[in-house]
């Protein structure tokens, strides 16, 4: 093993040369995802929705606290404050600031404690179906044959099963939970990314820096993961951040539906499921339908942002730096 | 085409096949007990030993799949436990309402869709443009049940309590008995998936648009001296439905997750709301029955978008 000798040999040859200079100030090299980074944070919109989401995950991160200086628990009911005599919500006071549920407990906590459960729910099953996807995209493109045959196939079955169904299928053979409702989003969501993937790596295995990572006798699996597998990570990350709201929302319709997270836990789902009944109480329809709206919406934002910051074409940075 | 023809289709019933498979596995291989779902909660063990019995859970997997098979494919879906109908016939009463949900919604979202997404690409970065897009991915992000009950607060019931005429707030009434109240009926559930649905289209339409009008060939139309409207809609629009006609393909499995969201909403006992009662009754047969039949919708739907989408542009058929 020489090689750590010839890299500080190359890096100090480097620090010797004086690094190149445009009137005094140095010209410093940017990567890809410095870039990507730089574009990002110009972008107005993409920054209003980063703080919106960052508000969203820390309301979700506090709800104990929320609980806390309301002094009321999810699941503590009010029957006698909380309640109209006739049983149903009451509005927004100084007591209950966003209003009770039909069971007089207080909306603000239980909407608090409902984005854990978005959140939890959107993050965990687009990382799984990101990561199920990726590899599966990486071993088919590169692979090929009879293994790409596989899971093409595969693939394509499971875009076109209606999942809706089949998650209520499920449902109703072992029961609403949350996992389950996890388990059904990613199984859902990976075959879009396997099939985007693929498409990339396709093209990736034919570049010269594959055949020569080939010709110096690397493993497949070390040029499918060291290799090509940067190569199409950004493609990933755009992905993974319109998923997550994809999966956000169907977590919220398998709620709705009563085939989410099962009562008395609270989801922003179960929440309006209940709100359907009681037209006159708009603060119950309002405040986790609004919540809900700006969760998804901050992230498709983002994520077209995102997307546009990866793509070149669209590169204001670039014609900036050129002009100046 | 007629191979490709042949292709499509074989690949439509080995997907069909594997659905059988799928749904087969999931309600009687499954480690959950079939025979004592269905016996009931207070069932005797000899009570369960009998419906294991009329049902041939006692068989090996593969003789009961066959059964399974061969029945499906005599188009019996078998009873249902809650009210004894048959399967096939509680679908048949239901399709009506689901089919005028669908069918009113896609005409209404891709004349929609297409439309504004005409307008903003042939204005890129106008007024109507940035209004049109920001109002397409607010709609898109919205989940489809917060839509919908947001218009059923707004035009029923708001408009019910100011006294004002509304719109009705759940229910079917079939074209047959009376046609302007289907049409009063079918109004907030077009409109809700329309909206949602139409999104997706204005976004795509615009792109494939913005990139069919700068080729050489819409130039030499407008050369010509054609009319704005011809070039637009008779040369760049031709092109541009290719992406669209997928995408179509696509939003037909989607849409019927959105068929249950819609019809729960309203109240509409159409398909899918027949879905979700029949989890509430743990009416499994039913549920089998709608699961097979949407999936099967499917397919058969997809096969179409396809062979349409080879006439639309030549080169598919050649792969």
């Amino acid at each position: 093993m020489t090689r750590p000798v010839e890299t500080e040999l190359l890096t100090s040859e480097l620090d010797a040369e004086l690094p190149p200079t445009v009137g005094g100030v140095a010209i410093e090299g940017r990567s890809a995802y410095q870039l990507v980074w730089l574009r990002l944070r110009q972008d107005r919109v993409a920054m209003a929705s980063a703080i919106m989401i960052a508000l969203i995950a820390l309301f979700a991160l506090f709800a104990p606290l929320v609980a806390h200086f309301t002094g009321h628990s999810v699941n503590q009911e009010f029957h006698r404050i909380g309640e109209n005599p006739d049983g149903s919500p009451k509005g927004p006071s100084h007591i209950f600031v966003w209003g009770t549920d039909d069971q007089g407990r207080d909306l603000l906590v239980r909407c608090a404690y409902g984005a854990r459960i978005s959140l939890e729910a959107g993050l965990i099953a687009t990382a799984i179906a990101v990561f199920v996807g990726t590899t599966v995209g990486l071993a088919s493109g590169y692979l090929g044959k009879i293994v790409d045959t596989i899971l093409s196939r595969t693939t394509d079955l499971v875009l076109a099963l209606p999942y809706l169904l089949f998650a209520i299928a499920l449902v109703a053979v072992v029961g609403p939970s949350l996992g389950i409702a996890i388990a059904v989003i990613a199984f859902f969501s990976w075959a879009s990314v396997g099939r985007i993937v693929r498409g990339q790596v396709l093209s990736l295995r034919e570049r010269e820096f594959v055949e020569a990572a080939r010709s110096l006798g690397a493993s497949s699996m070390r040029i499918m993961f060291i290799d090509v597998l940067p190569n199409v990570l950004a493609q990933v990350v755009v992905l993974a951040s319109l998923l997550i709201p994809s999966a956000i929302v169907f977590e919220a319709t398998l709620s709705y539906l009563g085939l989410g997270v099962p009562p008395p836990t609270p989801s922003w789902g179960n929440i309006i499921a209940d709100a359907q009944n009681y037209q006159e109480a708009w603060w119950f329809l309002l405040f986790p339908g609004i919540l809900l709206l700006l969760t998804t919406l901050s992230f498709n934002l983002l994520g077209d942002a995102i997307r546009d910051a990866f793509d070149p074409r669209g590169d204001q940075m670039f014609a900036r730096t050129k002009k100046g | 085409m007629g191979r490709f023809l042949v292709r499509r289709i074989s690949l439509g019933a080995l997907v069909l096949w594997i659905i059988t498979i799928l749904v087969f596995v999931m309600f009687f291989v499954a480690p959950n007990d079939v025979a004592h779902n269905i016996a009931g909660r207070n069932a005797t063990p000899a009570t369960v030993a009998n419906v294991r019995r009329t049902l041939g859970l006692d068989q090996p997997i593969v003789t009961q799949y066959w059964h399974f098979l061969t029945r499906l494919l005599h188009g019996n879906l078998g009873q249902s436990y809650y009210t004894q109908q048959p399967v096939a016939s509680i679908l048949k009463s239901r399709l009506p309402a689901t089919l005028s949900i669908m069918v009113g919604a896609a005409v209404i979202w891709m004349l929609l869709g297409v439309s504004s997404g005409i307008i903003s690409a042939i204005r890129p970065r106008s007024v109507a443009d940035r209004g049109l897009t920001t109002f397409a991915l607010f709609f898109y992000s919205l989940p489809t049940f917060v839509l919908g009950l947001a218009m059923l607060n707004v035009f029923f019931y708001q408009l019910h309590t100011h006294g004002w005429p509304n719109l009705p707030g759940s229910g079917y009434v079939p074209l047959t008995q009376d046609p302007y109240q289907w049409f009063l009926h079918m109004i907030l559930p077009w409109v809700t998936l329309a909206l949602l649905l139409a999104a997706t289209y204005t976004r795509l339409t615009r792109g494939a648009m913005l990139d069919v009008l700068g080729e050489d060939y819409i130039r030499t139309a407008r050369a010509k001296g054609l009319g704005e409207g011809r070039v637009v809609l008779r040369h760049g629009l031709r092109s541009a439905l290719t992406p669209i006609v997928t995408q179509f393909g696509i939003d037909l499995g989607t849409l019927v997750g959105n068929l249950v969201v819609t019809e729960t909403v309203f109240g509409i006992s159409g398909v899918g709301k027949l879905a979700i009662d029949s989890i509430t009754n743990q009416d499994l047969p039913v549920i089998i029955g709608v699961v097979i039949c949407a999936s099967a919708s499917v397919v058969i739907m997809n096969i179409v978008v396809d062979i349409a989408y080879a006439l639309l542009d030549p080169r598919v058929r050649l792969n």
